[in-house]
């Protein structure tokens, strides 16, 4: 699978033999073939531009009010019509989408680097303190998690920074269980042996020799967590205890679409629009990645 | 298989009393007494709430105070509603919840597994691809739109059922109980699928048709058992995920049971009520992960003896 060096590499071309894959470029073709992996990858990092460059290009200004104006469904003026306040929905909904995306990548990156270190530890180091880290992972996982982070931001009150760490502090549990199987199977591997005997550290080891290996079903996973994340964050802002105004994201504004849905069905249908194709394409992105780079894992 | 489940009992007990015991430091820890309310009331007054609700102790001694009542069954007073016990409050809201549950698990299996095995049956074609594309929306569409869309949809735009309330008028419980149980029977479709699919592929399965059996006793009989084992697995956290949504649906539905209480406690900072109803709940979803887990090893042996080293 890997490439060879050098020597090995001139005899190949000697023969003529084909040029060894890494398992990065093979997981990158078996990707390019999906094509509704492919869709939600071009989505999102479309997505991910419009949502960076949202303050420059937004038709109107965030809080711009036109009271006399009303809400109105969508003109030529309005692509996406207007809120009961006479604010532009397009904006609001390009806004609502830095905050809900913001979200979606920072707590994913909380439970990230707690759950691959909790993980990796747990691990490599085996035995006892591994039996006794992964039974309070057992624990942490039989908790109600939901009705944890309800409890959370009700007693800390509403912030954004509690909402990241809540958030990941629940997802961080299965990436610690996939990485410590990982690392687990891959520390049985002679070149780990070899690198302990050449008086490598236990950090050079975990890092360079091991995570590098153990990366392919952990960036699945990561890809499978954001969408969990943003439905959370979604979820808690939808009943008041998530995101706060002024601030809005995706969950904010179909809370408010409910509202009036009766009147202006448009200010429910958009942004729940926004919200399921991003899902959807996060979803599909993971699924393909899951067969390109995890093929174990999957299972049909 | 005793074993197990003995085994499994004593992994849970650890588990509730970690959460009541993190539920109650950390709803004590919450910044602003119980009786900060608007009105300003005389330190006298005070000191007689604070008696009254044993918050003059001090904390370890509340603690075990609390956990005594609890044991007894009894949740105290709460905050927020004079005279009224948070007992009271859970058993009102429980049987509406446990009916909306009941319907949407009973739509979820029905649905997703009939999906799901179906799909499997006859893998890259029409049959698979239209449920399962049916089953990835349903994933990415969460009950807090699809609520209000069948709302709108169906209530309003087409007239035909009553837009919110339970019980209180014919067909009201439809759009609840299918708007709780889109998402997983999302998921169960997916998992019995993909369960099917590998159950189909054994050797056993091969054996059977050799036998001469007809397909529908080759598919119900040796194949479900196996390819539905992930689905059973699934059920515990299924049940959380139903409860956690019944939040939702009963917030968008205006339906008096015990998900729109805890929401509404949590906004009342009803604190002896989040209290209760969140032990309770905790207590209610590790029960039936154990319940859960006790039936997938029930149905398949392998799982217990991971419990033999």
């Amino acid at each position: 699978m890997t490439s060879e060096s050098g020597s090995i590499g001139s005899i190949n071309t000697a023969l003529e033999m084909p040029r060894g894959t890494s398992l990065w470029e093979d997981g990158w073709h078996r990707l390019r073939k999906n094509k509704l992996a492919m869709f939600g990858f071009f989505y999102l990092l479309l997505l991910i531009l419009i949502c960076l460059v949202t303050p420059w290009i937004a038709p109107y200004g965030y809080e711009e009010q036109n009271l006399r104006l009303g809400a109105v469904p969508p003109t030529a003026e309005h692509w996406l019509g207007t809120d009961t306040f006479g604010r532009d929905m397009l904006t609001r909904i390009l806004y609502g989408g830095r905050i809900s995306l913001m979200v979606g990548f920072i707590a994913t990156a909380v439970a990230l680097v707690i759950g691959v270190t909790y993980g990796a530890i747990a691990g490599y180091a085996g035995g006892k303190i591994d039996n006794a880290m992964m039974r309070l992972v057992d624990i942490f996982y039989a908790l109600p998690y939901m009705i944890f982070i309800i409890l959370l931001m009700v007693v800390f009150g509403r912030n954004l920074l509690l909402l990241f760490l809540a958030i990941g502090a629940v997802e961080w549990l299965v990436m610690a269980r996939i990485v410590r199987g990982q690392i687990q199977s891959l520390r049985q591997q002679e070149y780990v042996e070899a690198a302990i005997s050449l008086g490598l550290s236990p950090l050079t080891i975990i890092f360079k020799h091991l995570m590098p290996n153990a990366l392919g079903p952990v960036i699945v996973y990561t890809t499978l967590t954001i969408p969990n994340v943003m439905l959370l964050e979604a979820f808690l802002s939808f009943l008041g205890l998530g995101i706060q105004p002024p601030q809005s994201s995706w969950g904010v504004l179909i809370s408010y679409g409910v509202e009036t849905m009766e009147e202006y069905p448009w200010l429910l249908i958009f942004p729940g629009l926004a919200l399921t194709t991003t899902l959807f394409a996060l979803n599909f992105l993971g699924d393909g990645l899951r067969d390109a780079l995890d093929p174990k894992a999957s299972r049909d | 298989m005793w074993r197990f489940i003995g085994f499994r009992f004593l992994q849970a007990i650890p588990v509730i009393l970690a959460v009541i015991t993190v539920t109650f430091f950390l709803v004590r820890a919450a910044p602003g007494g119980p009786f900060d309310q608007e009105k300003a009331v005389s330190d006298q007054v005070r000191a007689a709430l604070e008696a009254r609700y044993q918050l003059d102790l001090p904390m370890h001694e509340q603690y075990f105070s609390y956990l005594e009542d609890l044991f007894r069954g009894d949740m105290g007073p709460s905050f927020y509603y004079p005279g009224r016990t948070v007992n009271d409050l859970i058993f009102q809201g429980l049987p509406i919840t446990a009916e909306l549950g009941f319907y949407a698990l009973v739509i979820a299996l029905v649905i997703g597994c009939l999906a799901g095995v179906l799909a499997a049956l006859k893998p890259n074609t029409a049959q698979d691809y239209v449920p399962m594309s049916v089953a990835m929306i349903g994933i990415c569409m969460p009950s807090f739109l699809l609520g209000p869309l069948l709302v709108l949809i169906f209530g309003i735009w087409l007239d035909l059922l009553p837009v919110s309330g339970w019980g209180n008028s014919a067909g009201d419980k439809i759009l609840p109980s299918i708007t709780l149980g889109a998402m997983t029977a999302a998921y169960i479709a997916r998992l019995s699928r993909s369960g099917m699919l590998e159950v189909l592929n054994q050797d056993y399965m091969r054996t059977a048709r050799a036998k001469g059996l007809p397909e529908y006793v080759v598919v119900i009989k040796h194949a479900l058992r196996g390819g539905l084992l992930p689905v059973v697995s699934y059920l515990g956290p299924a049940f959380a995920a139903l409860l956690s949504g019944s939040f939702v649906v009963e917030t968008v539905f205006q339906i008096p049971g015990l998900g729109r209480f805890y929401i509404q406690a949590a906004f009342n900072r009803d604190y002896t009520m989040i209290l209760g109803t969140t032990v309770f709940l905790s207590t209610l979803i590790v029960f039936f992960n154990l319940l859960s887990d006790i039936v997938a090893a029930w149905l398949n042996p392998r799982l217990r003896y991971q419990f033999r080293k």
